[in-house]
């Protein structure tokens, strides 16, 4: 299984991602943000960092960057991507996930290990969680506040497109401690907290992250198993 | 050469937790009948010919402010535009 991993000026964690991906058993592919072509990748992680230095708002260049057309093509025919942390933030700036985030309300960049509930495992990313499991893995943000109508909240929840919550404190004042969530079909996943850096002993708080790649592992083979792509079935 | 204005809000019903906080210094200042602070942010567009409101307004549309969580105005600067 190929999983892409993208790099854009000022990305930080793409490393860990793919590094995260090859030991759940994935084949990293790096992709880089001017190259539109996704190589044949079967999933896609959008990594934390910074990209384009955060200008204007996080997210909101590298929406516009030709990997992002690609990507945003591909997620109606059910490709998997997962926004960590500035990927959250441009999947939203790219309404490939509503709401928005924002200055932590605390005004401080927040860094600890962070205990969190899943709310969702029938996204292509979660499956491999039980519903109301508390993990725990890094959180490591500015501008990581979720904030959203109340509409838009309301419908999140009644559709448990909430994917996990903060529990044991909220980090960054996020509404309703909303930590990730997931577009209507299941296949875009957006978290800020970074499972790519609980998946081995030596250097995570947990091994809890690799859920989350073993996650879309899983869901890629039942899918090419059933002869089509991941994607509105997996709800 | 011409400009145009962008002005870019947080929508009322988001909080501003930079405004709150430049809100909260004030009373240092010996200000202390300032309500609320907001903070938002300026953007001036300079075209090469004559100034394009069209233009102006999809470019903040699209990229300038997010719609989710901001508002935005548009202006000819004249002072600008008469210079040129």
């Amino acid at each position: 299984m190929r999983i892409g991993v993208v790099t854009f000026p000022g990305s930080l964690d793409d490393g860990d991602a793919a590094r995260a991906a090859r030991i759940a058993g994935a084949e990293p592919v790096r992709l880089w943000h001017d190259d539109p072509d996704l190589h044949g990748v079967e999933a896609v992680i959008l990594p934390g960092g910074f990209s384009y230095g955060d200008a204007l708002r996080c997210g909101a260049i590298a929406r516009f960057a030709p990997v992002m057309e690609t990507v945003a093509d591909a997620v109606q025919g059910g490709l998997p991507v997962l926004g960590i942390c500035n990927g959250f933030q441009i999947l939203c700036e790219a309404h490939l996930l509503p709401g928005a985030l924002t200055r932590n309300q605390h005004l401080h960049f927040r860094n600890r290990d962070q205990f969190l509930r899943i709310g969702s495992t029938s996204t292509v990313w979660t499956n491999q969680f039980t519903e109301g499991q508390e993990i725990l893995i890094p959180v490591k943000n500015g501008e990581g506040c979720f904030v959203a109508d109340e509409y838009t909240l309301d419908q999140l929840e009644a559709e448990g497109r909430v994917v996990a919550r903060y529990t044991r404190g909220n980090p960054n004042g996020s509404q309703r401690d909303i930590a990730a969530i997931t577009n209507e079909a299941g296949n875009v996943v957006g978290i800020m907290p970074h499972p790519e850096h609980a998946v081995e002993a030596l250097t995570g708080p947990s091994l809890d992250g690799l859920g989350f790649f073993t996650s879309v592992l899983r869901a890629l083979a039942g899918s090419s198993a059933g002869g089509q792509l991941a994607g509105g079935n997996h709800r | 050469m011409s400009r145009v204005v962008v002005d870019v809000m947080l929508k009322p019903e988001i909080l501003d937790p930079q405004g709150q906080a430049v809100a909260n210094a004030l009373p240092r200042l010996g200000v202390t009948d300032v309500s609320s602070v907001r903070i938002g942010r300026r953007i001036e567009i300079e075209f090469a010919g004559e100034p394009d409101l069209d233009t102006a307004r999809e470019i903040a549309d699209k990229l300038l402010a997010n719609p989710v969580i901001e508002d935005f105005s548009i202006r000819l600067d004249d002072a600008v535009s008469e210079d040129a």
